[in-house]
Formats: C-alpha cells, sequence, structure tokens
C-alpha cells in the first residue's frame, strides 16, 4: 500500500525545547497508526504541524506524494486532513448543527442555509452509524455524543486523514468500545485514521501498526501483531516499567472520614450532590470513579472546605467539619492534591518556597511574631524538595517554571508534610508522564501504608482500579455502586459510571 | 389627570424615540464587537469621536458628508481598539478606556485650532433635518410617534433588525459569534479569528460614530466636548440587558429613552419634584435594571474579554 501521509525530518523548536528532532512519521491509506509517546514526547506538536495549527523549522510534508505546505488549519483541511482534539474544540452554546457547518456553511442569499445543512449531515451521520440531534445545545449532550460531533466535523469537511487526539481519556469503558466501532467502520470505509495515545492497551486493541515517540525523536516503527505491551512500554519510556503498582496485603483500621446524606450545589447553582454517603478508613483508599461532571468536584471541593454544603454531615474522625472552611479542614487533619495544580495547588508567580509554605505560615517555626523566617523556610523547602526528588537548581525558582511531573511532585511534598489523616487526592496524576505517574502512585501507597485514609478521586478509571482498596461509582451526585478491589471488573464499573444501575 | 395625560402623551413617546437612538446604535455597536469576543467600553469615545468629526464636516462640507466623515472617524477609532486589543493583544479594557481619553482630549485640541476662539464648545453648525413621512404619519397614534422624525432614527430602528439578521442569520454572523465564545475552535476550522474581531471590533465603530454624528448634528447642532454624557455607557449597560441581542439591547434603550423624555416631560409640565430627582431617574433606572433584574442571568461571550494568541 502506498503511503498517504510522509512526513520528513521534521524539526520543531520551542524556546528551549527541542519538541521534534528530525521526526519522520509514514502513514498508510486506510489504516490505524497508533503514535505513542509520554507527554512530552513530541505527539501532539508533531499533529499540530500535520494540521496546521503550528509551523516546523524545516523537514518535509507529503500528502498522497504531493508536497505540501501548510499555513494554516485551512489548508489542512482542504488537504483532506482533519482533527479531533483531545479538549473539543466545540462551542457549548452553538446548537449541534451549528458547530458542524461552521466554517463551511451552505448558504442560501446571505442566509445560512438550515434545510439543505440538516440534509446533508443527516445523510452524512446515517452513512456512518452516527445519528444524533442537530438541533440540541453542544452543552446538553453528553460528552461521547460531543465526541461524535466532533468526528462528525471531520466527516462533513471530506476528511479522509483522521487525528485523533488521546480521544479516549475522558471516556467511559463502554464508551471506548462505542468509539472503537466507529473508527472500524471509518477504516472500512477507506480513512485512515492516526491516533495519538499514551495507552498501552489502547493501541493493542485497535492500530495496525505505532510509531513510538520518545524525547522528540522516533524510537520505533512496527506493526502493532508483532509486538507487545511490555517491549512498548520499554520503547515509550526508555526502561523497564511497573505496570501496577504493588499493593502489599493492609487491614483498615478505625474510620476516619464519615460522610452522610450530604447536599451540595455545583458552579451553577444547581444540585451537585444529592444525598451522597461514604467512609474511609485509616490505611484504606478508597477510590471515587466516575464520568467527568457527575459531582467529583463539588464532593472535593465540599471536603476540603472549598464549598458550602447545603445540608448533610462530614466527620473526620467523629469532628463535625460540615460548614467549617478550608484552614479548619486543614487544622483537622486534611490534606489536598487539587485536581488543577495550576489554579489550586500552586502560585505560579511566587517562588517554590512560598509556594512550600502555604498552609503552613502561621506555625511555628516559621513565624517569629508577625514576621515569617524565610531562612527557616528556604531550608525546610529544600528539604522537602529533596525528598520528593522535584528536580529544581534551588527553591527561590518560580512555581510557573517547573515542568508539570516537578509541579506535581511539589505539591504533593507539601500536603504530605502536613502528616495528613485523611489525604484528598482528585486527579493527581492528570497531565502527568508515565515516570511521574509511577511516583505519585508509589507515594499514595506509602501513605496508605503508613495509615492515612485516602480517599482518591480520578477520571482515569485504571488509575482508580490500579490504587483503591474499594471502588465506589458516583453517578449524579450520588454514591451508586460499590466494589472491593478484587471483586470488580472495569465493565461492571463503567456500567454503573453511565448510570446503568439506575434504570 | 390633565398631568396624567400629558406625561404619557405622544409627544413624549416621539421624544423617547429620538432619545433612545443614539443609545440603541451604541448598544448594536456593543453586541457586534462583544459577540466577536473584544470588550468595547469605547463606544463613548468613539461616540464623541463620531460627534466631533460630524460637526467639522458639517461646517466645511455641509451636513449629509458631516455625517459621513462622522460615520468614519468612529470606525477609525474601532479599527484602533482592534489594532490594539486584536493585533497587540492588549487588554481590552484598558486600550478602549485609552480610546475615551483620547476622544475628550483630541477634540478640544482641536477646537481652537479650527474655531479660533472656541474652548470646548465648537460654533454652529448645520444639522439633518427631520422629515415627515406622509403614508405613516396619517396614521392615528402612530403617525404622532413615527411619522415625523430624524432621517436617523429609522436608520437606528431598521439598523436592529439588520444586525440582528446579520449576527445570527448569516455566515459572517456565526463566525463573528463563534470567535467570541472560542476563537480556538473557529481557528482550527479555518476561520481567521482576527480579521472576524476586525471586522466586528470596526462595525462597532462605525455604529458609535454613527450615534455620535446624530447627537451632534441630528439632535443638536454643536459639538461639546461632554455632549455624549455616559451614553456610550448607558449604551453598553443597555446590550448587557438585552443579553447581547440587538433586539433586547434596543428594548432596553427604549426603556431608558421613555424614562429620559418622563422626566423632562415631568418637569415641564411642572410635576413637584424636585428637578434633581428626575435628572437622575433614567439613570437610577438603568442601575436597578443591571444590578436587580438582570442579576445572574446574563450570560456574555464565553471569550469576551480575552486576547486571542496563536499557538
Amino acid at each position: 500500500m502506498a503511503a498517504i501521509i510522509r512526513m520528513e525530518n521534521i524539526i520543531k523548536t520551542f524556546p528551549g525545547v527541542l519538541a521534534n528532532d528530525k521526526v519522520s512519521l509514514e502513514v498508510e491509506k486506510g489504516e490505524i497508526h497508533c503514535l505513542l509517546g509520554e507527554n512530552g514526547a513530541g505527539k501532539s506538536t508533531l499533529m499540530n504541524i500535520l494540521y496546521g495549527l503550528t509551523s516546523c523549522d524545516s523537514g518535509e510534508i507529503y500528502i498522497k506524494d504531493q508536497l505540501v505546505e501548510f499555513s494554516g488549519p485551512r489548508d489542512a483541511i482542504a488537504s483532506g486532513i482533519g482533527m479531533v482534539h483531545q479538549h473539543f474544540m466545540l462551542i457549548p452554546v452553538f446548537t449541534v448543527m451549528e458547530n458542524l457547518i461552521l466554517g463551511n456553511e451552505p448558504v442560501k442569499g446571505l442566509k445560512i442555509d438550515k434545510i439543505k445543512s440538516e440534509k446533508i449531515l443527516a445523510d452524512i451521520s446515517g452513512k456512518y452509524g452516527m445519528e444524533m440531534n442537530l438541533h440540541a445545545y453542544v452543552k446538553d449532550i453528553s460528552v461521547g455524543m460531543q465526541q461524535r460531533v466532533e468526528i462528525l466535523k471531520l466527516l462533513y469537511r471530506g476528511a479522509d486523514i483522521m487525528i485523533f487526539d488521546e480521544p479516549t481519556a475522558i471516556l467511559t469503558p463502554q464508551e471506548i468500545l462505542e468509539l472503537y466501532k466507529v473508527m472500524e467502520s471509518l477504516r472500512q470505509r477507506g480513512k485512515t485514521i492516526i491516533f495519538i495515545t499514551h495507552k498501552l492497551k489502547e493501541v493493542m486493541e485497535i492500530s495496525d501498526r505505532v510509531t513510538v515517540l520518545r524525547d522528540g525523536r522516533v524510537i520505533n516503527k512496527i506493526k502493532t501483531e508483532s509486538t507487545n505491551t511490555r517491549e512498548l512500554a520499554k520503547m515509550m519510556v526508555g526502561r523497564e516499567v511497573l505496570f501496577s503498582t504493588r499493593r502489599p496485603e493492609k487491614r483498615a483500621g478505625a474510620e476516619v472520614l464519615r460522610v452522610e446524606d450530604l447536599y451540595a450545589k455545583d458552579k451553577r447553582g444547581q444540585k451537585g450532590l444529592k444525598g451522597l454517603c461514604l467512609n474511609v478508613k485509616a490505611g484504606e483508599i478508597v477510590g471515587i470513579a466516575g464520568v467527568d461532571g457527575n459531582g467529583q468536584s463539588e464532593l472535593v471541593e465540599v471536603l476540603t472546605g472549598l464549598r458550602r454544603t447545603d445540608s448533610g454531615s462530614i466527620k473526620i474522625e467523629d469532628r463535625e467539619m460540615a460548614h467549617r472552611n478550608a484552614g479548619r479542614f486543614l487544622a483537622a487533619g486534611t490534606a489536598h492534591i487539587p485536581d488543577d495544580r495550576l489554579l489550586r495547588g500552586l502560585i505560579l508567580d511566587f517562588p517554590l518556597y512560598e509556594n512550600m509554605l502555604l498552609g503552613f505560615q502561621d506555625q511555628k517555626p516559621f513565624t517569629k511574631g508577625i514576621f515569617i523566617d524565610f531562612n527557616k523556610v528556604r531550608q525546610w523547602s529544600k528539604g522537602l524538595v529533596e525528598a520528593f526528588d522535584v528536580r529544581v537548581p534551588n527553591v527561590n525558582v518560580q512555581a510557573g517554571s517547573l515542568s508539570g511531573g516537578n509541579q506535581q511532585k511539589a505539591v504533593l511534598a507539601r500536603e504530605f508534610a502536613r502528616d495528613p489523616k485523611l489525604l484528598i487526592a482528585s486527579q493527581p496524576t492528570r497531565g502527568l508522564d508515565v515516570g511521574a505517574i509511577e511516583f505519585v502512585h508509589e507515594r499514595i501507597m506509602q501513605a496508605r501504608q503508613n495509615g492515612k485514609a485516602v480517599l482518591l478521586v480520578s477520571l482515569d478509571l485504571s488509575e482508580i482500579m490500579n490504587l483503591s482498596d474499594r471502588i465506589l461509582v458516583i453517578y449524579e451526585g450520588k454514591i451508586i455502586a460499590e466494589f472491593m478491589a478484587d471483586e470488580a471488573a472495569d465493565t461492571e464499573i463503567g456500567f454503573m459510571m453511565a448510570g446503568g444501575g439506575k434504570k | 389627570m390633565e398631568l396624567l395625560f400629558k406625561l404619557f402623551s405622544m409627544a413624549v413617546f416621539a421624544s423617547t424615540l429620538r432619545i433612545a437612538t443614539p443609545l440603541i446604535l451604541a448598544s448594536l455597536g456593543g453586541c457586534m464587537s462583544e459577540r466577536s469576543g473584544v470588550i468595547n467600553i469605547g463606544l463613548e469615545g468613539m461616540m464623541l469621536m463620531g460627534a466631533f468629526t460630524a460637526v467639522v464636516g458639517s461646517f466645511y462640507l455641509g451636513p449629509w458628508p458631516g455625517l459621513i466623515l462622522g460615520i468614519l472617524a468612529g470606525g477609525m477609532m474601532g479599527l484602533l481598539h482592534a489594532f490594539m486589543s486584536v493585533t497587540l493583544g492588549a487588554n481590552q479594557v484598558i486600550s478602549s478606556t485609552a480610546i475615551n481619553i483620547m476622544a475628550v482630549g483630541l477634540p478640544n485640541i482641536l477646537i481652537p485650532v479650527i474655531w479660533p476662539g472656541h474652548y470646548g464648545i465648537s460654533p454652529t453648525v448645520g444639522v439633518i433635518k427631520d422629515i415627515n413621512i406622509p403614508f405613516i404619519s396619517s396614521i392615528p397614534v402612530i403617525g404622532k410617534v413615527l411619522g415625523h422624525q430624524n432621517p436617523i432614527v429609522y436608520v437606528a430602528l431598521i439598523l436592529v433588525p439588520v444586525i440582528s439578521y446579520l449576527l445570527f442569520k448569516t455566515r459572517i454572523g456565526l463566525r463573528i459569534r463563534s470567535v467570541g465564545e472560542h476563537p480556538r475552535a473557529a481557528d482550527t476550522l479555518g476561520i481567521n479569528v482576527y480579521k472576524m474581531r476586525y471586522i466586528a471590533v470596526t462595525m462597532s465603530g462605525l455604529l458609535a460614530g454613527l450615534g455620535g454624528a446624530f447627537l451632534s448634528i441630528c439632535y443638536q447642532s454643536q459639538f461639546s466636548s461632554v455632549m455624549t454624557a455616559g451614553r456610550g455607557f448607558i449604551g453598553l449597560a443597555a446590550m448587557i440587558f438585552g443579553r447581547w441581542t440587538p433586539k433586547g439591547a434596543m428594548l432596553a434603550c427604549l426603556l431608558f429613552g421613555f424614562a429620559d423624555a418622563f422626566q423632562a416631560g415631568a418637569q415641564s409640565a411642572g410635576v413637584p419634584i424636585p428637578p434633581e430627582i428626575l435628572l437622575a431617574f433614567p439613570y437610577v433606572l438603568t442601575l436597578v435594571a443591571l444590578v436587580g433584574l438582570l442579576g445572574k442571568t446574563a450570560v456574555s461571550p464565553a471569550a469576551n474579554g480575552k486576547p486571542y494568541l496563536k499557538g
């Protein structure tokens, strides 16, 4: 078969970073080709170049044996390339149809021709088995559906090369299977698919061939059937990888957190939590599994004093904590690894040592009357930074200048320094690469071994399954199912995550 | 009873329209700009420049060329705002505040240069006269309100559905709104975000310029450096009150216009309320409308106020 895409010797530098170092990629027509690599390996950069979103410093791109030079996505689209972005490029307040036709609107006179649009779109979605309500607002449809809108967008533009940028990250296991079906049907109709991922399981499940990137370089290109996950992992990370964190036997101790009949509003003032109950014991990791937007962030915020409780009770070691502020929660022995380290974990413009002080600023030995003894703070921070392997030249650097992995390690260092009874970890590995994920998982497991109660909230089901002793499924603000770690299958949990148990 | 009759007379409604006209034009400008994601608190300054240039134009060339020049001056200010906030990525509030400050300063410098001996206020110039539309003016009630007005009043009223159609029914309107909601998404579909914002902000300026020209060479016949008296901001408030839609904004402007006409009517009718309180009425109404009724329900375009920098 002929190569439909050839990217040759692509070089792209960002200030201080060589993102793509003579990368070559060859994709054949009608195949599903995986682009595998850790965060920062240069996958997204390469694809953004192919899609015309960024330009490369040197190198050549051939589409269907034609040398092309894209100055923007419009050129790429014209060459038949489309991209399903990781963060959907959809406009929530527009209808599905408006999102689909945007940039390519059928018109009649001055007016957008709605009847014609509807007909064209119904045809395409019927052909690929992706029927949907064209008049619904995108904000009202599920994440899986939104992804379909993205795919339809490409089909509408006549794309025959489709780039999927980590499309499974936000889907439930069922939705992932649905997506595989769609991809399969696309391939059968002669579409070429480039699938960006760092999940080995997915590579094995769906792809025909795989190109592995590491540190901006191509490490290998192989047929999927002639490799296995262990080999791929080694190529991707550059060393042997532990696949699951070892979970030593540990008997849970006394109850640390007890939540009963908890109600709270979400950001928009609607009911976010609707009578949620759970408990966490010392030396136990309780994982909250669920599709994004089912009350996870509200739960975490309520349990750290960042959101008001409407009713219900939160007890930490028998002390009632509902309606207390964040400071009280800290004092009661809670530590919080927030899901957005840039928003809530760190103050990016502050130097690292000031960030490490947050939450300790009124405590001995850092206070001296109304002053803060910054020498002590620096010294102490240095200790923490070393203990948690945060790679920085010194503690005076701005928190914002660290890499994602190092930022998260810094947050972890500070939160563990509280010696908490209860650790609330919300998506602790979001956006981290495999090495950093390993580190974070080990530390959380270590906390459990030291008798901490851990509540782990994550959208990544494999992370939940990997770490938790007990798994609770959250759906529409309530816990609707409970699984013990050893007896849970991901399909069962996925079924519950989609609200399956409710109907 | 007779007093009440006077206060709700057709004359009050006719003057409501006149007062609302510059507000409607400003609020339409606001809709254009902010739907594309560019905050425009510079409407006030754009109006003022429009008003000033229209007077200069009318002085040298006559009222109609003056009107055109006034519109263009507003457009130039819009272009300037677009350049600062879109191309240079400046903070849009600061960029449009700069326009407001400049619009106060520039005429004050130029007036004594153009008309020696004049400071802050221009001499009177020729105006665009009211017209009588025979067909409409013969209709009983409506005729008294709509039949005899300034041409620009009609233009403003026609522009409301026109801008609404433009924003919500046409291709360019969809694109303008898309860059105001999610410029990156628009960019990935090959829509030129900068071009859309330039078009929208410049149109915003043209509309504000027309509003200003109406003030100086239709509503009045001279320029003074305080003549907009916050109308740009009221137009902006009306736009928010009308939830960034031309029709909603127009209704809000008419409400304000009515409040103003009503207080003027009340003063001349000798209602025993101190004039200071009557004068404050429209402004209080705006405040109440914005703070009270509006509350949290207003949803601005998601990317409003955020400069878009290509990745």
